[in-house]
């Protein structure tokens, strides 16, 4: 009883500091929510299936990703070198196309720079990707970031408008929906992004 | 025991074209050997390392077109690694130094550098036409020298390359005398090119017939292309993006209805919605139609147009048109001949076509007999009502996503649907199958598939006895390749004969041993056995016992080759 009491101390306080993907408020016990994009290894639950597994050991590339529900996720497909069979140049063209069919490219603009730039979202697959971009594109640090501070102690905070035309600190809700509100980004000092940080 | 003087039969042997005619007419004696040699201009070899460049050359001085094929057929699914090998060079170079007048070079599957594209263009005064297909290696300077050098050029045609863009003006190195270009095909270019410099070549080039750009070529240009060349057969459209409220949009419908020629569309390789209303009136000429790279277009405005193309002989498109799309597939192109169904989500879990529209397909299209169909799903009743539709089937190629989904409704394996096709289509030269199928397809195939000439297999078969059921049974067999089977060391090696047959046998993630391999190369000298150790460690002599990852091997007169890479082990 004590363990497990003590174990959800400390798992408390270390979500505290995490930037999760989570709807703020919500309780750090509850699943999380079922939009959730998360890297599996690939568990097989149907025979058929299991065969080309024990076959392909040595081909099979284990990463996937699978938009479901924890409990009820199917089993997921393990994507085997050079199947379905399709010229590498035909699967590069069609990934090429799916990237500028819904690529999305929003501007970003930073404080003080005499010019915008424009990066496309669909390329970052996460806050910590896009936010590593936007360091590297100018050269500038983000800090840690948490739910109530924000990214308090740094110099820079990124933010983004919404689909109301409101300014929001990027990382507080879900990188979908981030993802499908996001109109703009801009960089902001650490000053001016300060009002956004609280509730 | 010739009756007649050698001009005379010189003069016969001109009326023989193919080449398996051909080669067959060299067997027949050594005089007819000799005559035919000297004769022969058309040379197809399926394996480059069949035989030696210097040889080819020594044997047919009057050689003008040379077809080589390069790597094996499973390098497209990236399951040869890079520098396997397929080198042009050694080709361009020996032909170079023979004076033999080549005017054709139709390679497919082979590394081609700008060095050889250099050699190639400056050595033949006569050049007239290169078709390049799944190749790479060269850069757009290479094309620069074959635009700037071959001063005859008729034909330049690149399918599916990967082609490092330097961005230079290659097209710009067409001289102004060049006037003779028939086929022009950069599609497969991503990169830009100058636009005046097209325009110019199209509008000089009055015999021009066949022409694909890539996407770089906006509307607009592709609208002033077309007004130059009203004559066109074949038209590979670029970029189709435009607003269908402006002026160019407008003028673009006038200009594609004076184009009756065209018979044959492809690309649309970026597309805006509702644009293709501007094809409709050109669509009933269509016989041949290519969307599979047109991931734009909904496939509510795919339908509505495959409805203007009766006349359809050969069409690809994308799955996403869905199983009732090719229900109106089936009603409006009752000449269909060709069908390529490619999927436009690999590893998407969405349905796109089924087994419903291959059998409506079967019912509409009775003169189908090429077919490349990637699934969801497929049943044994729906291969049986196709095969008994279809008799007519040369190539049938069957693609199930999860390479080993049994029949969704019986939950049996696929064997009794493909041995009924086998057993109906007497004439199928090429099968490729897919889905749960145990050794019983294999003593169909071996049974009934008489012509059959290259077989494609995926996780399939349970036994050595499947594999030896083909050995045994397709006397016509030439290709054959398997990936994660359980066929190993007892059926390589029981009809060892066999493979001088045929041009090469592939076989990946099965149960093959290096041992096996090693005596299989010591008893046939007249086979490269091929093994690929991609294993990082430096094992300099591996274990007979071992399981070998890929064996490849063909039968060849020019021995061990010696461009093979590290990872290549000739045993």
């Amino acid at each position: 009883m004590e363990n497990s009491m003590g174990r959800h101390e400390t798992e408390m306080n270390f979500k505290a500091t995490e930037l999760r993907l989570g709807l703020p408020g919500v309780d750090e016990m509850e699943k999380v929510p079922s939009n959730y994009s998360v890297l599996r290894s690939n568990k097989r639950s149907s025979p058929e299936t299991s065969e080309v597994e024990s076959i392909n050991k040595t081909n099979l590339n284990t990463s996937n990703t699978i938009c479901h529900d924890q409990d009820n996720a199917p089993p997921s497909k393990a994507q085997v070198v050079g199947w379905p069979p399709i010229r590498s140049y035909r699967k590069n063209s069609l990934q090429q196309k799916k990237g500028e069919e819904v690529g999305m490219y929003v501007k970003v603009s930073m404080a003080g720079a005499p010019y915008l730039r424009k990066i496309d979202l669909k390329v970052y697959k996460s806050y910590s990707e896009l936010l590593k971009a936007l360091e590297n594109m100018f050269k500038c640090t983000f800090g840690e970031y948490s739910e109530r501070e924000g990214y308090n102690g740094s110099e820079f905070a990124p933010t983004y408008e919404d689909k109301d035309g409101d300014w929001m600190l990027v990382g507080d809700v879900p990188w979908e929906m981030f993802m499908s509100s996001c109109k703009r980004l801009r960089v902001m000092k650490g000053s001016e992004a300060k009002g956004l940080g609280c509730f | 025991m010739n009756y007649f003087p050698d001009e005379v039969i010189e003069h016969v042997f001109d009326y023989v074209v193919s080449h398996s005619d051909r080669n067959a007419l060299s067997l027949v004696c050594k005089s007819w050997c000799r005559i035919e040699r000297f004769t022969r201009q058309r040379v197809f070899i399926g394996n480059c390392y069949s035989i030696s460049p210097e040889r080819l050359v020594q044997r047919f001085p009057s050689l003008k077109s040379l077809t080589l094929k390069g790597k094996p057929h499973f390098a497209d699914f990236s399951l040869v690694p890079h520098g396997w090998g397929g080198f042009v060079y050694p080709w361009i170079e020996a032909l170079a130094k023979s004076k033999v007048g080549l005017e054709e070079l139709r390679l497919k599957r082979m590394v081609v550098s700008d060095d050889s594209l250099e050699l190639l263009s400056r050595s033949f005064m006569d050049f007239k036409s290169l078709v390049l297909v799944s190749c790479e290696g060269f850069t757009t300077d290479g094309l620069a020298a074959v635009a700037a050098n071959c001063r005859s050029l008729r034909e330049l045609d690149l399918q599916e390359n990967e082609v490092e863009d330097h961005k230079g003006q290659w097209l710009s190195c067409f001289p102004e005398s060049c006037t003779s270009l028939v086929s022009l095909n950069f599609a497969c270019l991503k990169g830009e090119i100058n636009l005046g410099a097209l325009e110019r070549l199209v509008a000089r080039s009055p015999n021009l017939k066949s022409l694909r750009l890539n996407r770089s070529v906006p509307v607009d240009a592709l609208q002033k292309i077309l007004m130059r060349a009203p004559q066109l057969v074949d038209l590979g459209i670029g970029s189709f993006f435009h607003d269908l409220n402006s002026d160019t949009y407008a003028k673009l419908k006038a200009t594609i209805l004076k184009c009756k020629s065209i018979t044959s569309l492809s690309g649309f390789l970026e597309v805006a919605p509702f644009s293709l209303a501007a094809i409709y009136p050109i669509s009933q000429n269509l016989t041949s139609l290519n969307l599979s790279y047109a991931a734009g277009i909904q496939s509510s405005e795919l339908i509505k147009l495959i409805r203007h193309c009766g006349k359809l002989q050969r069409l690809w498109i994308m799955d996403c048109i869905g199983d009732k799309g090719l229900g109106v597939v089936a009603s409006s192109c009752k000449d269909l001949e060709e069908l390529r169904v490619f999927p436009s989500a690999p590893f998407g879990n969405h349905a796109a076509v089924t087994e419903k529209g291959l059998v409506a397909i079967s019912m509409g299209c009775p003169k189908l007999h090429s077919l490349l169909y990637f699934c969801h799903q497929m049943t044994n009743a729906a291969l049986i009502t196709v095969a008994k539709n279809c008799p007519n089937f040369i190539r049938f190629r069957l693609c199930i996503l999860d390479a080993t989904k049994p029949d969704p409704d019986t939950m049996q394996p696929l064997d009794e649907g493909f041995g009924a096709i086998v057993q109906s289509c007497k004439r199928l030269r090429r099968l490729s199958l897919s889905g749960k199928l145990t050794d019983q397809v294999f003593l169909y195939i071996g049974m009934y598939a008489d012509q059959l000439e290259m077989l494609s297999i995926a996780f399939a078969g349970e036994s050595d006895k499947g594999m030896l059921y083909v050995l045994n049974g397709c006397k016509k067999l030439r290709k054959l390749e398997m990936r994660d089977c359980p066929f190993g060391d007892s059926a390589l090696l029981t009809d060892i004969g066999k493979y001088e047959t045929m041009r090469s046998l592939w076989m990946s993630s099965c149960e093959v041993t290096v041992g096996a391999c090693k005596t299989l190369a010591k008893k046939m000298p007249r086979l490269n056995v091929e093994i690929f150790n991609e294993s990082e460690q430096e094992d300099c002599d591996m274990e007979d016992e071992q399981r070998v990852e890929k064996m490849y091997l063909y039968r060849t007169v020019a021995g061990k080759r010696n461009d093979a890479p590290e990872y290549v082990w000739t045993l």
